[in-house]
């Protein structure tokens, strides 16, 4: 039923695939010399350091995270010590408060609003610096995306744009409204690995890897091998 | 459109990888549908089915109604062009929703060309039978492909064709010497830069939707195991016995699709699947998927 079962060790980042842009995390992941594992079913979440929520649609998500029971073993996970990263509908599904309706997994005080900015039209990329993550201004890609209205007093803002955060963390929670998956940038990547206590490969340094294109994640989709 | 907002574009539909896009013909469809865990509504005045069964000309559905979809979900929505009819896509792009679907199910505008893509900010996703098809389709400025298969028949052979040929095509495309491409891409249709490109990554450089007569949970499984990156589902939801079990079904079997147990206890107790109609029955002249080359 699981490949992954078979080879479970210590040391790796899932990316929970139930909808959205697993592929290119993982992608991201290997880039780093980081282990990354699908984590579709709860056995999945086992010694796991560090678990990535992807973008997708956020109600798909958690409509899944219900019916197929992953939310509580997912959250016993974290409460174990797992950290979490969630990514534009990740993000929404780590927020203790969503704009109108049932926060998902309440595990970082933020209030959240979806698809902020309105429709595919606005959706953007620019670039920004984040002193926490990397010396130079990262890409960022913002797809129909949320926007953070406000964090706690133990949250961390990292970026904040115009009237609204783009990214903060706690201890244990990163969130992120844009794709750093959709850009060369693995900068991102190796901040939560090493939050999750995983070192990375030490010859690539650079915060924006230049031979990421967007097709790079049709490496793991591919028809004909 | 520039290049950045291309890239935008074809990135949303990979955020949509391994979801369920509703055809929805009201408010109210479109809330189940989203309830349901739909990753994007397909606003139309009228199912595929019904488009069949009614004849005449189908047009772009009216953009009030397309307004008041919008307004009732907050998951993309979508919304029908005729082929070749780019006033309709304008008008699409106006009201500001997430992508057109230049559709083989309304009657086509133009029987020559297709809609040139690359002149809107607005992202379009495009019906193929063949790799030549969805090549032609990227190269016009589509951002996703998705089979033809038959809409509105509820019987899936057509799109299990249309995935099958894509598929034969990458692998013999991939394993030529590169010397034979030039010959292929002509015999085929391709465009030769696109070819090249496929045959690098071994298949379509944009995400591939399943779409055409996908009725049951094991449809879209079959699509999905067949290599398709994501599920559309016409008539199939709406015209079933019970819409919002069998929505929820679709897209747990869409998730799961290589776990026959899943996919199994998604297609329990869903009551009539829509009417199926077998395509030897349908004159040669109402078959939707030969419109467009």
């Amino acid at each position: 039923m699981n490949n992954n079962q078979k080879n479970i060790k210590s040391g790796a980042i899932g990316v929970l695939d139930l909808q959205g842009g697993v592929f290119e995390h993982l992608i991201h992941l290997e880039r780093l010399g980081v282990a990354g594992r699908r984590v579709k079913y709860p056995p999945d979440l086992a010694n796991l350091a560090g678990l990535i929520i992807p973008g997708g649609e956020s109600t798909c998500i958690s409509r899944l995270l219900n019916i197929f029971e992953i939310k509580e073993p997912l959250l016993a996970a974290y409460r174990a010590g797992m950290k979490i990263w969630g990514t534009c509908a990740g993000a929404i599904l780590v927020a203790g408060e969503v704009t109108g309706e049932q926060a998902c997994l309440s595990i970082i005080d933020i209030a959240i609003e979806r698809n902020s900015f309105g429709s595919q039209l606005d959706s953007f990329q620019k670039e920004a610096l984040i002193p926490e993550i990397a010396a130079e201004p990262l890409p960022l890609t913002f797809i129909r995306a949320p926007k953070i209205l406000r964090a706690g007093p133990d949250v961390n803002i990292l970026l904040k744009v115009d009237d609204y955060i783009a990214a903060a963390e706690s201890d244990k929670v990163l969130a992120t409204v844009f794709h750093p998956e959709l850009t060369g940038c693995i900068a991102l990547h190796r901040y939560f690995a090493k939050k999750c206590g995983l070192t990375t490969e030490t010859d690539k340094k650079t915060a924006i890897d230049p031979l990421w294109k967007n097709e790079s994640w049709t490496k793991l989709a591919r028809i004909a091998k | 459109m520039d290049a950045k907002r291309h890239e935008l574009n074809i990135q949303l539909a990979q955020m949509l990888k391994g979801g369920v896009i509703m055809d929805v013909t009201n408010v109210e469809q479109a809330k189940i549908a989203e309830e349901a865990g739909a990753v994007a509504v397909m606003a139309l005045e009228r199912v595929p089915s019904d488009i069949r069964k009614d004849g005449g000309v189908a047009r772009m559905s009216d953009p009030a109604m397309i307004a008041e979809i919008k307004k009732a979900v907050s998951i993309p929505v979508m919304a029908k062009a005729r082929i070749g009819h780019f006033v309709e896509a304008q008008l699409i792009e106006a009201l500001r929703i997430d992508y057109i679907d230049e559709s083989e199910v309304l009657t086509p505008a133009d029987e020559e060309c297709h809609i040139d893509k690359t002149k809107f900010s607005i992202p379009f996703v495009c019906g193929a039978r063949n790799l030549g098809e969805a090549l032609r389709r990227i190269a016009e400025g589509a951002a996703m492909i998705r089979t033809k298969g038959e809409a509105g028949t509820g019987n899936v052979v057509e799109a299990v064709r249309h995935m099958r040929t894509m598929n034969r095509e990458i692998r013999q495309l991939r394993e030529m010497p590169v010397e034979e491409v030039t010959g292929f891409a002509k015999q085929n249709g391709l465009p030769y830069e696109l070819a090249m490109q496929v045959k690098e990554l071994g298949r379509l450089p944009v995400v591939n939707f399943a779409a055409g007569g996908i009725a049951t949970p094991a449809d879209a499984a079959l699509m999905m195991q067949l290599g398709c990156d994501g599920i559309f589902v016409g008539s199939g939801i709406f015209k079933s016995a019970n819409p919002q079990a069998r929505a929820r079904a679709i897209v747990k079997a869409t998730a799961y699709f290589n776990d026959p147990q899943k996919v199994l206890e998604a297609s329990l107790g869903l009551g009539e699947a829509m009417p199926g109609l077998e395509i030897g029955q349908i004159p040669p002249e109402q078959l939707l998927a030969k419109r467009g080359w």
